[in-house]
């Protein structure tokens, strides 16, 4: 348990790892993830991202809040929360599921841990204690908030399994992807799961907070062969929409935080409709998903191949190649340039018109140059969000 | 004869296009919005200081007092900049934080930073630290719903859609279409007129369970009104104290530098560079009438003063009891009047130290101290606060409303010394034992200062000067009716186009050119400037006069 005094001289907390991270945070810069300082970037993004392409790169995501639902309700209590159907969950598996307001708008995704019936664990990028406890009113369960008392690493790279089996992690190249264990890394007991942002191989590794800088420590370890890095969350940001993992926030606004009832968006304009499974009993949503689904998303978020090699940050989307008289059909919510793919990528909603994968839409870009900007009208063609998706990320066993 | 000559006289000489009875902020927002459109207004104050009750005092030498109100954010930021306020000298320091003292030794505070604020709420509960941001989003929802409505003439309801409360949600709907939230859902109407109508402690007990995050902000509720936490309507008054805003931070509150007076004076030196006259010292004792048009004022020494447009400052009962003779008005129209509720509920305290006070709980140096501070320990207490006042008594444990300004404003005390204002609730206008009497008055305030004394170490110690204000100082001295604070209740059957009077929401009056821009007008209290500059637009459109300014 988290029992730090809170002062208004720090009104950030440290993770467990803070030792370690200040001292590669060579840039000092600082971003706020749920109250906690992580290093936003270490000294180079573009070698953090590269780690995680090429070896494996390690992130601090302890602020991840996480949550424990235990009692014998506690698989009904995930299904009416979530949209899809886990009847069929077994014990060390993972699940990956989206749940949303009465209005089947989305609020928030997250992996779902079960160790066993009647016990599951829930991480997620925002606060849902006060959502979950809402819906868990009339079941038999308790939902506690333990994130501060897990520390946890992202290791995310080609090499990931490599290290972890040259540290001795027993059978870890046999962790299927979405399933987690009980491991030992030197003697601490830890728990390791085949999940991640990447798109690529990669685990997450959580222990007790005691432990943190032991962890930290043994996953460089072979640095002299295997150059680990410690990235951060420019780096992290990269490979996320590399392989087209949406946020929530950033991709779009979370129907518990949205402001404006017109901005919440649900699974179906998100391309997350896979996520639900409408013939499971009653959950929350349904019958406005089952509405959201006869009428077909109005606008949906896609994967953008931006022509040209200046990211489309930020710009507006339109449908015609003469700015003249183009009409705005979208936005971008991400983009970036791809190292790995070569390619500049972004995400967007685009009109109903457009989704249609090979569609084209032309982003308006402005690009700063030297205290002035470029405006440039680039060509889109609509594909699929999940540009990068290595065939090593489910590989069984995993590469070693 | 010759007396009828002399008056002509004086006609000539001394007639204006507006005269303004009441130098509070609304008038003088009024008198700057039309001496701005090229009219010649005067400003008729009965102090020889202009500011009602928006004023800063020198009651105790090297101390200034913000004598009534004491913290900004309802202030519109189009009259700011329209008046050029800042250019006439006034700034607003932002908060930095605020906090409630427990009495088992722990405080519960608010800071700027969101993440402390969420770790200090967490202390006491995490859910409810987590449904401060869904309670933030919510009340912000009704902010912008209600923001647009604060520039707005109510329409008449009867020229309007059903005279019932449905014909303000209506209203609201229809203006919040077009508005920046997209047009609002069925949901959000009534989650809309929920909040109207709830009571504060209702609404709070749907986002949190712990009784300290609960009370924190309930006080926002009860502030200047005679209801309690548990009276219907309650929610809105906290609504009321949260649409306003500092710098686009929707909601927050801060000083206005050299006390809540340099927002007057800047009215003031804004009014005079654009031609305006002030005429202090001259208490308006009647509003001269003849064949139901108003055309000038009488003055306490006799003086009179013509106008072809008269515009009241003061509260809807003082304008219409008191300075207009009831054979000029619609008996209808005079029973509402006089049926208009105006109770007053609250008390001041305005205490010059000889240091900082170091409370029991907060430590010296933290923001959370440096804000609106208070010592109620759950909405139970802040109830009972209420029945002591129906009781016709002073709370034996009243919700304060306190801070020291002079922590954040240099200019307010003498270096190393503090002021300190403490807003009091609940306090009674008339007493139950025989009415208000000297003893009292210090007896009301030995009591409140003792209760806070409990709550630091030093306290007591160094208090040089208290000027202590129940609700007749109040009325007394600001003209405030009973000493409401707002000019008038926030209740819904009070707001909107039933403000101050069904019928009589459009600033106008049943005299012909005689008009309302005070408080008692919508949108209704506080230092906001609203119902000023809308009754200039409404008497501009009178004049015909076009004007284009960033709030009309
Ligand atoms: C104790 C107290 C604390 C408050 N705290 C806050 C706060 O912190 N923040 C906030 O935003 N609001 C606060 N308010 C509310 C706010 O101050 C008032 O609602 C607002 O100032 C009223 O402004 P007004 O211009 O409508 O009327 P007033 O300020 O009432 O102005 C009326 C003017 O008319 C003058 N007058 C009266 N009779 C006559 C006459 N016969 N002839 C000529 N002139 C006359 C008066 O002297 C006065 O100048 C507080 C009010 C009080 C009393």
């Amino acid at each position: 348990m988290n029992t730090t005094k809170i002062s208004y001289k720090k009104p950030l907390l440290e993770t467990p790892f803070h030792e370690r991270t200040s001292e590669h945070c060579y840039s000092n810069d600082w971003y706020r993830w749920a109250g906690y300082k992580v290093a936003k970037e270490y000294s180079s993004t573009e070698l953090e991202y590269t780690s995680m392409r090429n070896t494996a790169g390690v992130i601090d995501i302890t602020p991840m809040h996480k949550y424990d639902i235990k009692g014998e309700d506690a698989k009904n209590f995930i299904n009416k929360l979530i949209t899809k159907d886990i009847s069929n969950i077994q014990s060390n598996q993972v699940a990956y599921g989206i749940w949303c307001n009465e209005d089947g708008m989305v609020i928030d995704d997250g992996t779902i841990f079960c160790f066993n019936e009647n016990h599951f664990r829930i991480f997620c990028a925002e606060r849902n204690l006060n959502w979950f406890s809402d819906t868990g009113t009339g079941f038999n369960v308790t939902i506690e908030d333990i994130s501060s008392s897990i520390a946890a690493l992202a290791f995310q790279g080609p090499l990931s399994c490599k290290i972890l089996n040259l540290l001795q992690v027993k059978n870890i190249e046999n962790l299927k992807p979405f399933h987690f264990d009980s491991y030992k890394i030197e003697h601490h007991n830890v728990i390791i799961s085949r999940t991640g942002f990447s798109g690529d191989l990669g685990y997450e590794i959580w222990c007790d907070p005691s432990q943190a800088i032991d962890v930290w420590d043994n996953l460089f370890k072979f640095n002299r062969d295997y150059k680990v890095l410690a990235a951060g969350m420019n780096a992290l940001d990269m490979v996320r929409i590399e392989a087209g993992f949406i946020q929530p926030n950033a991709d779009f606004m979370s129907a518990e935080q949205a402001l404006r009832p017109n901005r919440m968006r649900n699974p179906y304009e998100l391309g997350l409709g896979w996520l639900v499974n409408l013939d499971k009993e009653y959950f929350t949503g349904k019958q406005a998903l089952i509405r959201h689904k006869e009428k077909g998303p109005e606008k949906k978020l896609v994967g953008l191949d931006v022509e040209g090699d200046k990211p489309a940050v930020g710009s507006v989307l339109y449908d015609n190649s003469k700015k003249n008289i183009a009409k705005e059909i979208g936005i971008v919510t991400a983009a970036m340039w791809s190292p790995v793919l070569k390619s500049n990528i972004a995400i967007g909603f685009v009109n109903k018109e457009y989704y249609k994968l090979g569609s084209n839409v032309y982003a308006e870009i402005y690009h700063p140059e030297e205290l002035d900007y470029r405006k440039i009208w680039a060509e889109c063609k609509v594909v699929k969000k999940q540009f990068f998706n290595n065939p090593r990320r489910n590989a069984i066993p995993a590469f070693i | 004869m010759v007396i009828q000559r002399d008056i002509k006289k004086t006609m000539n000489k001394a007639k204006y296009d507006v005269a303004i009875i009441g130098g509070g902020h609304n008038g003088l927002t009024t008198a700057c919005y039309l001496a701005k459109a090229g009219l010649k207004v005067v400003v008729v104050e009965r102090h020889d200081y202009v500011g009602g009750a928006a004023v800063s005092r020198e009651l105790h030498p090297g101390w200034t007092y913000s004598n009534c109100s004491y913290v900004c954010s309802l202030l519109r930021p189009e009259i700011f900049r329209d008046l050029e306020l800042s250019k006439h000298g006034l700034q607003i320091i932002p908060y930095e934080g605020s906090a409630s003292m427990l009495d088992d030794g722990r405080f519960y505070a608010h800071y700027q930073d969101h993440d402390l604020t969420y770790r200090s709420i967490a202390q006491f509960s995490k859910k409810d630290a987590e449904a401060y941001d869904r309670f933030g989003k919510d009340v912000m929802r009704q902010c912008k719903i209600i923001k647009p409505l604060l520039k707005l003439t109510p329409p008449d309801p009867t020229s309007f859609k059903p005279k019932d409360i449905m014909g303000l949600f209506e209203f609201a709907k229809y203006f919040a279409a077009k508005d920046e939230l997209g047009g609002l859902g069925e949901k959000e109407i009534y989650d809309t007129i929920r909040f109207w109508t709830m009571s504060v402690r209702d609404y709070l007990e749907e986002y949190f369970e712990s009784d300290i995050v609960k009370v924190h902000l309930a006080g926002s509720a009860i502030i200047g009104t005679a209801l309690g936490p548990y009276s219907p309507g309650s929610a809105y008054v906290l609504l009321h104290h949260y649409m306003g805003e500092v710098d686009g931070t929707v909601g927050a509150w801060g000083y206005s530098r050299g006390g809540m007076g340099s927002i007057t004076k800047a009215m003031a030196s804004s009014f005079k560079s654009k031609n305006g006259e002030i005429k202090a010292g001259s208490p308006v004792t009647k509003i001269l009438i003849k064949n139901n048009k108003s055309y000038g004022l009488v003055l306490e020494n006799g003086d009179e003063i013509y106008a072809d447009k008269i515009v009241s400052n003061l509260d809807v009962k003082r304008t219409f009891l008191k300075v207009v003779e009831e054979k000029e008005l619609p008996s209808d129209f005079y029973r509402a009047v006089k049926n208009f509720k105006i109770r007053g509920s609250s008390g001041k305290l305005n205490i010059a130290l000889d240091d900082l006070p170091v409370w029991k709980s907060i430590p010296i140096g933290d923001p959370a101290g440096t804000g609106d501070l208070h010592i109620t320990q759950n909405i139970e207490e802040m109830e009972g606060a209420y029945d002591d006042w129906k009781d016709g008594k002073w709370s034996q444990f009243p919700y304060v409303d306190m801070c020291i300004p002079s922590i954040n404003d240099p200019t307010m005390a003498p270096q190393g010394k503090h002021y300190m204002s403490v807003f009091i609730q609940y306090v009674p206008y008339n007493l139950a034992d025989g009415g208000w009497t000297e003893e009292k008055r210090k007896e009301f305030g030995k009591h409140v200062m003792e209760r806070i004394g409990n709550y630091s170490t030093n306290f007591k110690d160094i208090i040089n000067h208290a000027e202590i204000r129940t609700p007749k100082e109040l009325e007394a001295e600001v003209g405030l009716t009973e000493g409401n604070i707002f000019q008038g209740e926030l209740t819904m059957d009070q707001l909107m186009f039933n403000r101050p009077v069904p019928g009589y929401a459009q600033y106008k009056t049943p005299i012909k050119n005689l008009y309302m821009c005070g408080s008692s007008t919508h949108p209704g209290g506080g230092v906001m400037g609203a119902p000023g500059a809308n009754a200039a637009r409404e008497i501009l459109k009178d004049l015909n006069k076009k004007m284009s300014t960033h709030y009309i």
